[in-house]
């Protein structure tokens, strides 16, 4: 595989978290919307894993921070859970990258209910839990997201490249 | 899968391993979110980093106020007729009951000067608009277009034209998050209108439904009776409408009834709140009324401060 061009994989990183974040606020008919999938965090995962030079642990780190704010919850609640899921992509990088889809889809379901369950957990500490089978919503329709993600962003990243 | 850069291992010279920064970025994370829960420092900071997710917001909301904006514009003839004669009625019937609501105040202001005590009327509001955005789907929270630059405070008490909506629990410069009175960590001391019973409405997290845990099996309460905030909180002023009785059960072995309640104010389906901001904190005690909110309240209204975020006398 080529090298890829720093700045422009740096916006297009940029671009994507932009879109991710506008997603997260968009309001959704109220049947769909325990089942928003957090596409930040997919995005996260899909960067740490393609571009991890530019997708570090600090990327991952204020991506949860920007989530923190823009959602109103407990600030470094998001970066948390974002950092603990970066943490273990760039551990887990070269092998989920030869994963097959399906592996891989699983993997992120995985990190997505690490994840989820992080958030559950210092939402405990601090008094808000929330004990609907919602709460655990986004891990399944992001794992569904998983493919179609990879899947976009692929053919985008081979034709800039 | 794609990679923009086939030489992701670490070699030295790469700046801290791996570890090490997840430990610096787990501590800052902690420190940051101690210092959030517990309002350390963190009220200034939170206004400016309010700032820059203004812009999303902006966005999110741009096309439901353009499409309001062109309904609005091209309305045809016909609807604004209706519309107009809608409102007119609905004007007349608010006159008439507003020609009772003065001799009512008349008499207040008059048995209150019998009973020296202070008045509790002299309210100003503001109208804010809700940002069509949603916050979390799981709190019931929403945000408001008015901020500290127009005077919003922490704790304010939002209202509708039909009830009570919630307080305000942060405000940043251009903009408010309120906690809706059904949000499942919020509650409020009501007051049963006919008989005066006291009590505190929960949310239960559903926009239709209030939950009053704390009133007894032999309790004079029914279906249909209405819930009026009772003031002693210190956040909400007494006697605004909040929520009516929907369903009573009374089981004898048990010591509490199981009586629900539903909202006045239309939680699902407001666009513009009231804003109050009023003079006296508690109008039914008025020896509390020159204690700061926090300490005015008796033991039983506590959890009527929004549960995480106790406000300290200090505030």
């Amino acid at each position: 595989m080529a090298t890829g061009d720093g700045r422009s994989s740096g916006l297009r990183v940029a671009a994507t978290v932009i879109l991710a974040l506008i997603f997260s606020l968009v309001p959704l008919p109220e049947i769909a919307e325990p089942w928003r999938p957090n596409l930040l965090l997919l995005f996260v995962i899909y960067w740490s894993l393609s571009a991890p030079t530019i997708a570090g642990l600090m990327f991952a780190w204020l991506c949860g921070m920007a989530t923190d704010l823009l959602t109103g919850t407990l600030l470094g609640q998001h970066a948390a859970g974002f950092l603990l899921v970066a943490f273990f992509t760039h551990k887990q990088q070269l092998r989920m990258r030869i994963f097959p889809i399906y592996h891989q889809t699983l993997t992120v379901f995985m990190l997505l209910a690490i994840y989820e369950f992080l958030i559950f957990w210092i939402d405990g500490i601090i008094g808000q839990e929330v004990t609907s089978w919602q709460r655990w919503a986004p891990v399944v329709s992001g794992a569904i997201f998983w493919p179609l993600i990879v899947a976009v962003l692929d053919t985008w990243n081979r034709r800039r490249r | 899968m794609v990679t923009l850069s086939s030489d992701s291992r670490p070699i030295i010279g790469r700046g801290p391993p791996l570890g090490a920064r997840l430990f610096f970025l787990s501590v800052l994370s902690i420190v940051v979110m101690v210092a959030d829960h517990r309002n350390l420092y963190m009220d200034s900071a939170r206004q400016w980093m309010g700032l820059l997710t203004q812009p999303f917001y902006a966005v999110v909301q741009a096309p439901a106020q353009a499409w309001n904006w062109l309904t609005g514009s091209f309305a045809d003839r016909d609807t604004l007729q209706r519309d107009n004669k809608k409102l007119n009625e609905e004007l007349r019937v608010a006159r008439v009951k507003l020609l009772r609501f003065d001799s009512l105040v008349e008499e207040n202001t008059r048995l209150r000067a019998i009973r020296e005590a202070s008045q509790g009327i002299g309210q100003r509001t503001l109208i804010a608009e809700i940002v069509k955005v949603d916050v979390d789907p799981l709190r019931h929270r929403v945000r408001i277009n008015k901020g500290s630059l127009d005077g919003v405070f922490k704790d304010q008490p939002v209202l509708d034209a039909f009830g009570i909506v919630g307080q305000v629990t942060r405000v940043d410069r251009y903009g408010a998050e309120v906690i809706l009175i059904s949000d499942a960590a919020h509650a409020i001391p009501v007051q049963i209108n006919r008989n005066g019973i006291r009590s505190i409405a929960v949310g239960v997290g559903d926009v239709r439904k209030l939950s009053l845990p704390y009133l007894t099996v032999e309790s004079d309460n029914k279906v249909g009776d209405l819930l009026v905030s009772s003031g002693l909180d210190g956040i909400f002023p007494a006697g605004y409408p909040v929520a009516t009785i929907t369903s009573v059960k009374r089981d004898p072995a048990e010591t509490f009834a199981v009586v629900e309640a539903k909202p006045l104010a239309q939680l699902d389906r407001i666009r513009e709140v009231l804003l109050l901001w009023h003079d006296q904190p508690a109008a039914i005690q008025p020896a509390a009324a020159t204690e700061p909110p926090a300490a005015a309240q008796p033991p039983a209204a506590k959890p009527a401060v929004e549960k995480p975020t106790t406000p300290s006398p200090a505030e």
